[in-house]
Order: structure tokens, then sequence, then C-alpha cells
């Protein structure tokens, strides 16, 4: 154990201080002291990053990366003779991916907290806000660099109660209550499928622990010892093994918002901006993309189906987030649904990889988007903020023209959206040229509805750009809009470097599916037929949204009905209510209430009334005089005596 | 020569009797020869010295296996000695206990106190170490004529000779059926070795009658139902802290010294006595919790708290197993900080206020936050509420049983948890939610009672957690 502990100890004894002792800080200072701590986490894990992939420490071989655990302390002991490998560990692994979390999570984490100086400032429960700040980014470290699936799903719930006291921070809001509880439901009902897949896997496995499940006997072309008791067995026409990842799948759609888990998201995004930035947008709706990814050999060397279902998860809900998205005023929401349908493109990334080599350029362009998504996605929603701080509303018809008022914004914001676009030089262009090159060489397809989707990401992110700094300029009444203060635009600019260069970073050397480097080039047709769908899409927008004109709505009265679906998310959200609130509220909890109600309590009310009764009729027994117990002794003793003898 | 030598050699696996008569001896000529100025210190040392016995305790250790002496006559094993470990702990808690009362009331008789209490101790070890019947018998007496002048310590108090008379009158009554039923086995058997019994135990009815006239006796000591009816007296008669010893480390001792007897004495024919006990626990579970429900007294509602757990405990005596035996020997681990930390409250209240009544008690959280909270724990801790340590003790002592088939005893066992949860939190609730004109004042404990105090709320709190515990008693049970 070395300082790597530190990553993790550090975020929790800030969650601890200002969470206990905030209330006697100033607010400046708790989130000085949060940003301060968080900046040594994030130098220290940019030096782990360093370390281990630019000195000895991280490399096996030329070109391959080791897998190191740092310390894995046990924490619970299950094992005994039949499982002996069989315990919860709480550890840190570091392998290429976990690294790059760490960088991830740190970086948008820490401009998460810088930012937050000032669009939080003045907010009642700022302090709370940092605690709770650290909290998350305590969970998510953990998250990431977890070696066992447990230590995962401990950090994976507390990732989820962090999320839902951020999104209801504004707690005497009702809308933010209600989101709130639907997120935490909506992600716990999936959580509830990752539990019951960890068990079933652990079950068969006899281990909870990653590099035992993921190690990869290259020789048989098969994932590990630890599957052959699995396999053979069915059930329901399924191995067990695929229903075992199917089911942890199932957790991480529920995280990464994943049709039909995605309804949670888009009312997620009642929490302050960076906390969506941060936990929305950047790190913890990716946990199940990472989730998926390090568990990757197993799904594809165990349960291929599996892979399949989530390539084909992955890309209808991307499509489906994007239809939506364009039809969203909520600025803040079309980015959301724009996250959505992001995650989803990783998804599709992972469903379409194969192992080993150029055979994983899915996995490494998923990584990839992973990290550069986060990154242009973060600087978009910390540049929404500012711009919902200078006109205090989240929708697009009190924006406009916005461009001479927020100059840094603007820049930004333009740059994030022509990297979320796949322009090239920007990062965007890279890691989404990647995705579909893998999708091309699995499947035509995704390819082709990627393809479309890459098409309308285009559109609807310019439709966002030209709605708020072109078209029309609302009357802005109460005062002009002015550019955010230096503590909210510095994070933008920095993120925005990343947007720029995160592209040319060398990723396939760094992330791979088989830890073994491999090179990676440009596929010229795909790139110029994405970069065409990407510029026809910025031109459509441009051709609608630059200047006022009632051609959007008479394209939306066109397709009058497919328009007032799409505004209305498909009414995914009224058939969850409806399930919820009339077939379990109404049918069979009225009947559980009924059992729980007359039977439970009855049965306990039938006990406290006879032994009240009871009590009261023998409390003469007990009268005090020691003649009557020696009599009661000896009939006692006379008594078990003829039982004894005679029963 | 040689036999003088082998008898000698005898007392070499004693270590803890020994001591033990060392710090009676050294209580007694201090008692005896310190002048006025010396009585000062007369309470202090005397702790100190059992507290360096306490500590000698904890470093002995002799295998897993039995070790006897004096011709099979005493047995000992790392499992005797840790329970007289425990048995030492509980005994210096009461010491902690009770210094203000011997303090303020007691002033010229404390020694008494100490030299009587460590009596019964002995008496103690040797019940639980003996390997004979005759042994086992002076151990019983030893641990309880002493008692009964414990009991009876409060001389100018009437109640306190009511409770002493009524004890010494029944424990007088029980030993004779039980020595009835000694002489018994000795008639059938032709020997009072438990290891010869063992062998010519047929379960004839003459023997089956011997066994149960001797159940009967430690039904008495154990408080056992329908042989417990002296407890509530003398529990509410007698100075509380003797109440606190007798409670807990009488009642622990013969719980231990029942199981060896039966599982080493009676192991040919578990039958014999598992279905007798049987009843006896549902009885005893059972009646302990009826009767504790209408007691407005708190030491006689403890004493009715304390038959019902009797109760529980024998659970792990019926399984008859290694793992029975750790799980009744936790049990009264656990048992004994718990009702130690309740009666410790109430003596310290008792001592200054001269309040017992549960009505007493209400809003006292008010005025003593930290004594409610303390006392809501060993309250939430006999309950058996999560998670604490009283939790634990159950969960594995009802383990224990249902191991054994015994589904329907659990069951009922835990439908009387359901039933005694509601008088413990009867406690609770006068505490913290009634309101009083007449609440007990603001009390400052004395260092000697917040030290006691103190020990025993870790001990609920912590000791359910620390798995070597019990890890440990595992691998020492046999």
């Amino acid at each position: 154990m070395d300082y790597t502990i530190l990553l993790l100890a550090i975020p929790f004894l800030m969650f601890l201080t200002i969470g206990l002792l905030g209330y006697k800080m100033t607010p400046k200072f708790s989130g000085l002291l949060g940003t301060a701590g968080l900046a040594v986490v994030t130098a220290l894990a940019y030096y782990t990053a360093y370390r281990y992939f630019f000195t000895e420490f991280g490399q096996a071989a030329e070109g391959a990366w080791e897998t190191n655990v740092m310390f894995n302390f046990t924490w619970l002991d299950l094992s005994n003779a039949n499982r002996p490998d069989l315990m919860i560990k709480i550890g840190m692994l570091l392998d290429p991916i976990s690294v790059m979390m760490l960088v991830v999570i740190t970086t948008v984490s820490l401009m998460v907290h810088i930012y937050s100086m000032g669009y939080m400032h003045g907010e009642e429960g700022f302090q709370r806000y940092y605690a709770v700040l650290s909290l998350f980014t305590f969970a998510m470290l953990g998250l990431v660099v977890a070696t066992n699936i447990f230590q995962m799903y401990i950090f994976w719930e507390l990732v989820g109660v962090s999320s839902f006291l951020l999104i209801s921070f504004y707690f005497t809001k009702p809308s933010a209550v209600r989101a709130a509880k639907k997120a935490f439901i909506v992600t716990r009902f999936a959580d509830m499928f990752f539990l019951i897949g960890i068990l079933i896997l652990s079950y068969y496995t006899k281990t909870f622990d990653f590099q035992a499940l993921t190690a990869v006997d290259t020789e048989a072309g098969h994932a590990t010892l630890v599957f052959n008791t699995m396999g053979g067995k069915m059930f329901m026409g399924l191995s067990v093994t695929s229903i075992a990842l199917l089911l942890i799948f199932l957790g991480g759609a529920g995280k990464s918002a994943m049709f039909p888990f995605h309804i949670w998201l888009p009312d997620a995004m009642e929490g302050p901006t960076p906390a969506s930035a941060l936990i929305h947008a950047a790190t913890m709706v990716v946990a199940g993309v990472f989730l998926v990814a390090r568990l990757f050999p197993v799904y594809f060397f165990e349960a291929p189906d599996v892979l399949t279902v989530i390539a084909y998860v992955g890309g209808f809900t991307s499509l489906f987030a994007a239809v939506i998205a364009c039809t969203q005023t909520d600025i803040k929401r079309v980015l959301a649904f724009s996250t959505i349908s992001q995650i989803a493109y990783m998804m599709v990334a992972l469903g379409v990889s194969k192992y080993g080599g150029h055979d994983g350029l899915g996995f490494t362009a998923s990584m990839w988007h992973l990290f550069t998504h986060a990154m242009f996605k973060a600087t978009l929603f910390m540049a929404a903020g500012c711009i919902i701080h200078a006109v205090h509303s989240n929708e697009m018809d009190a924006m406009g023209g916005l461009r001479h008022y927020m100059k840094k914004t603007y820049l930004t914001f333009g740059l994030a959206c022509f990297a979320i676009a796949g322009i090239f030089p920007l990062s965007g262009f890279f890691s989404k040229d990647e995705i579909l090159v893998a999708a091309w060489e699995a499947d035509k397809v995704l390819y082709w509805c990627q393809t479309f989707v890459a098409g309308l990401t285009a559109f609807y992110m310019f439709r966002l750009f030209f709605r708020i700094f072109f078209y029309e300029e609302p009357k802005y009444e109460h005062h002009t809009p002015h550019e955010a203060p230096a503590n909210m635009w510095v994070p933008l600019c920095i993120l925005s470097v990343y947007t720029v260069f995160s592209g040319w970073f060398p990723f396939s050397k760094w992330i791979s599916s088989d830890l073994i480097g491999y090179d990676i080039h440009t596929h010229w047709p795909i790139a110029l037929g994405s970069t065409a769908v990407a510029l026809l899409g910025i031109g459509i927008a441009f051709a609608l949204y630059y200047k006022k004109n009632n051609i959007p709505d008479r394209i939306a009265n066109a397709c009058n009905s497919f328009y007032t679906w799409a505004s209305h998310r498909f009414y995914i959200d009224e058939v969850y209510l409806f399930i919820t609130n009339k077939i379990i509220f109404g049918g069979i909890c009225t009947a559980i209430a009924w059992f729980d109600r007359h039977v439970i309590d009855g049965f306990m009310d039938m006990l406290g009334w006879s032994t009240n009764t009871i009590s009261e009729e023998t409390k003469e027994i007990q009268s005090g005089s020691v003649q009557q117990y020696a009599w009661l002794f000896i009939m006692g003793v006379i008594t078990i005596t003829a039982l004894a003898l005679y029963l | 020569m040689d036999m003088i030598k082998e008898f000698y050699s005898g007392f070499s696996i004693m270590n803890q009797e020994v001591s033990l008569v060392l710090v009676l001896v050294f209580i007694l000529l201090a008692d005896l020869f310190l002048g006025e100025k010396g009585k000062k210190y007369l309470q202090l040392s005397a702790i100190a010295a059992f507290a360096l016995n306490v500590v000698y305790g904890f470093t002995l250790t002799i295998g897993s296996t039995y070790e006897d002496s004096f011709a099979g006559m005493y047995v000992t094993s790392d499992m005797h000695i840790l329970v007289k470990n425990i048995l030492n702990i509980g005994t210096l808690l009461v010491f902690f206990f009770a210094h203000y009362w011997n303090e303020h009331e007691n002033k010229t008789q404390s020694g008494e106190f100490y030299f009587l209490t460590l009596s019964t101790l002995l008496g103690m070890y040797l019940m639980i170490s003996s390997g004979n019947f005759l042994l086992f018998y002076i151990g019983l007496e030893t641990a309880s004529i002493p008692m009964a002048a414990m009991v009876a310590f409060n001389k100018k108090a009437q109640e306190s000779a009511e409770a002493a008379a009524k004890y010494i009158l029944t424990a007088a009554f029980s030993s004779g059926v039980m020595l009835f039923g000694i002489s018994l086995i000795y008639g059938t058997c032709g020997t009072l070795y438990f290891t010869g019994v063992t062998q010519a135990f047929q379960a004839e009815p003459l023997q089956v009658m011997a066994l149960i006239f001797f159940m009967a006796g430690m039904g008495f000591k154990i408080s056992l139902v329908p042989f417990h009816l002296w407890t509530a007296d003398t529990y509410q008669g007698a100075p509380t802290a003797v109440t606190a010893y007798l409670s807990v480390m009488s009642k622990g001792a013969a719980a231990f010294a029942f199981l060896c007897i039966l599982q080493k004495a009676f192991q040919n024919y578990p039958e014999s006595w598992q279905n007798i006990l049987w009843w006896i626990i549902v009885v005893t579970i059972t009646v302990g919790n009826l009767f504790a429900i209408r007691q407005k007294n708190l030491k006689r509602f403890l004493a009715f708290s304390s038959i019902s757990q009797a109760g529980y405990i024998m659970l792990g005596v019926i399984a008859n197993t290694a793992q029975g035996m750790t799980a009744t020997v936790f049990y009264i681990f656990i048992y004994l900080f718990t009702n130690l930390a309740a009666f410790g409250i109430i003596s310290n209240i008792e001592n200054q206020t001269g309040k017992v009544g549960m009505d007493d008690y209400n809003g006292l959280y008010k005025t003593n936050p930290k004594l409610a909270v303390v006392m809501m724990l060993a309250m939430f801790s006999l309950g058996g509420i999560p998670f604490f340590a009283g939790f634990f003790s159950k969960f594995f002592i009802f383990l224990a049983a249902a191991q054994q088939g015994l589904y329907l005893l659990v069951f009922i066992a835990l439908l009387n948890t359901i039933i005694s949860l509601f008088y413990y939190l009867l406690v609770v609730k006068a505490m913290f939610i009634e309101t009083s004109d007449d609440p007990i004042k603001p009390i400052k404990s004395d260092a000697m009672t917040v030290i006691g105090l103190a020990i025993c709320t870790i001990g609920m709190i912590v000791l359910g957690f620390i798995s070597p515990i019990y890890e440990y008693m595992t691998s020492i049970s046999f």
C-alpha cells in the first residue's frame, strides 16, 4: 500500500469534515477546503496516470499493460473449503481503464468544484453541497478502482445515494424531490437486477474478484477456469452465465439511463447544473459503460448473445434519445437526452467489439468516447450553467442573441458543439469515427443507425447553439445578461482544452480489450461520410434556427402526431406511471396492505391481548408466601417426573 | 512421600482458585488488621487485588482438552478458564457499582461484602470445574450460603431480611431435593464421578427420577420455572448490588455447570433430559415474560426479565453440541454486560435518590440523558434489537438450537422476544416519552460507577461485532 489510498481517503475525509463540521465554517471556507482537497486528489490521480502509462510501473512488457492491485483488504470472509476465494474485499485495482477513469473523474470533479464556487454562491446549504460533492467523488473513485464486483456494487450504491442527495439539493422544490425519488427508485430497481446477477455469478464462479473473472485463457480461446463450473447450465433457454451477465447489464443500464430505464435522467436535471455536469453527464452515468468494459472479456467469451443485446439496446436508445432531443425546449433537457444518446453510443461500441488487438477497436473507441464525451459534455453543461445563471431560465424562449453578451461562454459552447457533432479536428471526431468503424466492421445496420444519429446529434446541438446565441433576441427586461465570473469561465476554458485536444491522444496504445497496445488509423471513407452527415445536420439547423422564421413550426405541424409524441418523450413516463400507480399500487399493493393490516397486525394484536390476559389471570401464583413456593416446587418436580416416566 | 507430592501437584492446574483464595485471605486480613486510617483504602485495595486476579486469569491457558487432578475430582480446560474469566469480569463490574453503596451505607462492613462475594465466586469456580457430584454439591453450597448473608446485608431493612429468609429457606429446600437426586444417582450408578455415571446411566425410571430431582435443584439456581418463585421476592428485597450479582454471576455459573454435567454425565441418553428441558424452556420464557409485563418495581421487573433470559440461555444447553456450548457462553458473556448496565443504573439511582419504580423513571432523559441512553441501550440489547450485542447472542443461541432441528422451540422463543420487546420498551418509553412532575434530579455519578457503566456500554455496542471473540469460543468448545 502506498500513496494511492489517499485517492480514496482524502475525498472521504473531506466529506466527513465538511459534512460534520460544515455548519461551523463559512460557506467560502468549506468550498475552498473541498476544492483544495480535490486539487490534491487530482494531482495524485495525474501522477498515478503518469506513473502507470509512462514508467515501468504500468508496463507488463513492451506495449502491454500490467494490472496492479495496490491494496486489498478483506472485509467479509465468506470462504470455506468449497469456495476458498469467495471474499468481499475493498481494494484498489489499477489498469488502463481505471487509471483513465481516475483522470476523468478528478478532472471534471475539480472543474466542477471550482465552478460551483461561483455558480452556487449565496445558496443556502452551500456546505452541504460541497460535502455531497466530496462524497460523490469518493464513491465514484471507489467504484472505478474496485478490485471485485462486490466492492463495485457497494460504491455503485453510494454514487446512487450521492446522486439522490444532489438532485434533491433544492429540497423545498416539489419537482426536485420528485425527480430525486424517481432517479433513486429507477436506478435502485435496476440495481436489484445487478445484485441478483452478482449473486448468480459468484454462486457459480465462487469468486467476486475481477482479475479471476476476467483472466483470459488465450490458448483455449475461452475465458477462464472459473467459468467451467457454469458451462452447460441452462435456465429458460439461456445459459446461466448469460442470465447473470444480462442481469448485471440491466444494473448498468439503470445507471447509464439505457432504454427503458432512461426516464430518470432528464428529470435529474432538477439538481444544480454543476452537479448535473459531474454526475449526470461525465461520470456516474457512464458507470454502466465502465461496468460492461470491466467485465468485457467475460461478456465476449461467455455471453456473446448478451453483447449483441447490449449493442442493439444501445443503438435503439441512441436513436430514440436523439429524436427526443430535437424536440425539447429546456436546454438542460436537450443536453440530458444528448447524454443518453451519447452513452448509448458507447454501449454500441462495446456491443460490437471483439477481443484482442485491432478486433477490440470497439472497446477502445468506447472508452475513448467516454473520455472525450466527459470533457465536452461537462463543458456544455457548465456553459449551459453560465447561460442559466445569466438569463435565470432554462427555456430556449428566454434566450437568443447571447453571443453579444457572453463571449467566452459562446466560444466554449461552440467548440463543444463542434466536438460532439464530430467535426475534424476536435476530439469527438476521432472517438466517434472509431465507433462507426467498429460498427461498420461488425454490423451494417448499427452502422447506418449510428451514422444517422450522428447527423441528428449535429442537428439538435446546433439547434441549441443557434437558438441560444443567434436567433432573435428576447426582451431582457430586468437586466442585460452578462458574462459569468472568472471562477466559472476559467474551468470552462480548461475543459475546452481537453475538448479540443483529447482526440490526439494515442488511446489505442493505452486502452485495449486485451491490455496490449495497437495502432489505429483514421478510416477516411467512414470519417468523411460521418462528417458529411454532421455538416448536413449543422446546415439544416442553420437554415432553421439562425434567424427567427416559421419553418420549424411548419415542419412540426406537418408531422404533427410524431412531433407531439417525440416532444412528450414517446409517453414512456406515462407508461411507467400507469404500471406503478394502477397495477402495482392499485392492484398488488392493496392486497398486501390488507394482509399486513389484518393478518400480520391482527396476529400481533392477538399476541398482545392474550399475553395481557394470561398475565392478569396468573399473577396470584407469585403470592410471596414461602410455603406456597415450596409446595409449587415439589409439585413441579412430581409432575415433571410423572410426565417423563409415563409419556 | 510420593502421595503427598502427587496431592500437591494437583493444585498446579488450579491457578484461578488458588489466586482467588489468596485475594480472599488478603481481604480478610486487611479488614482485620487495617486501622481506622487504613480502612479508607480497604475498598480500593480489595478491588485492586481482585482486578489483579482478573488480569492474571486472562494469562492462563491449558489447551482445549480436559485436564484433571485429584483423581478426576477437579477438571479444567480453556473453556472452563474462559467462563471463570467471564465471571471475574462480572464480579469486578459489580464491585464498581457497589463501591458507592459500600462507601455510604456500609462503611463498617464493606470488607465483609467483598469477602462474602468472593467466597461465592470460589464456590462457583468449584461448581464449574467439578468432575464429581460431591465437589459439585460443595461448590454449589459454597456459592449459596454466603449469598444468603449477602442478600441480608441491609440488616436494618426489613425487606432485606425477608428476602434472605425466603432465599435460604427455598435454597435449603431445593438443596434437599437435589441431594436426594444425587443420592439416588449414587444408589443406581454406584459412583459420583461424572465419567462413571456416563457408563452406568441407563435411563431407568429411578435414574430418570434422580435426574429430574437434580435438575430441579439446578432449576432453582438458574431460576427456571416452576422453581423460580423465590427470584422476584429475593431480587426485590436484596441490596441492588447483590441482586445484580445474583442475576448474572450465580445464574451464569450454574447454567454452565448444568450444561457441563448434562453433556458429560448424561451424554448417552440426551433425550431423557432434552424432552424435559424443552418444556421447562417454553414455560420459563413465557412465564418470565408474562410476569415481567405487570411489574412496576424495576428490580422485580428485571427479576422476571432474568427468568425469561435464563430460558434463552437454556436453548444453548438443550442443543447439546459444541456450537450450543459456544452460544451459551457467548450469551452469558453478553448478558453480563447488558444486565449489569441496567443494574448499574438502577443501583446508581437508588443509592442517590432511593427511587426504583418504573414511574419514577418518567422523564429521566430530560434530567439525566447519559444514564437514560445507557439504560436504553441495555433494554435494546436485552430485547435483542439489532445491532446491539444482545441481538448477536440471541441470534447465535437460536442458531444453535435450530441446527438441532428444534424449530418449534425456536419459534416459540422468537414469539416471546416480541412480547419481551414490549416491556423492555416500556422502560424506554418511561424515560424518553413520559413526563413527570417530580423527575429524578440530575445525578452526579461517582467515578467507579462511571467506569463500570462505560465498560458495559462499550461491551453492549462492540462485542457483537468483534468476531474473534465468538471464533475463539468456538475453537475451545467441546
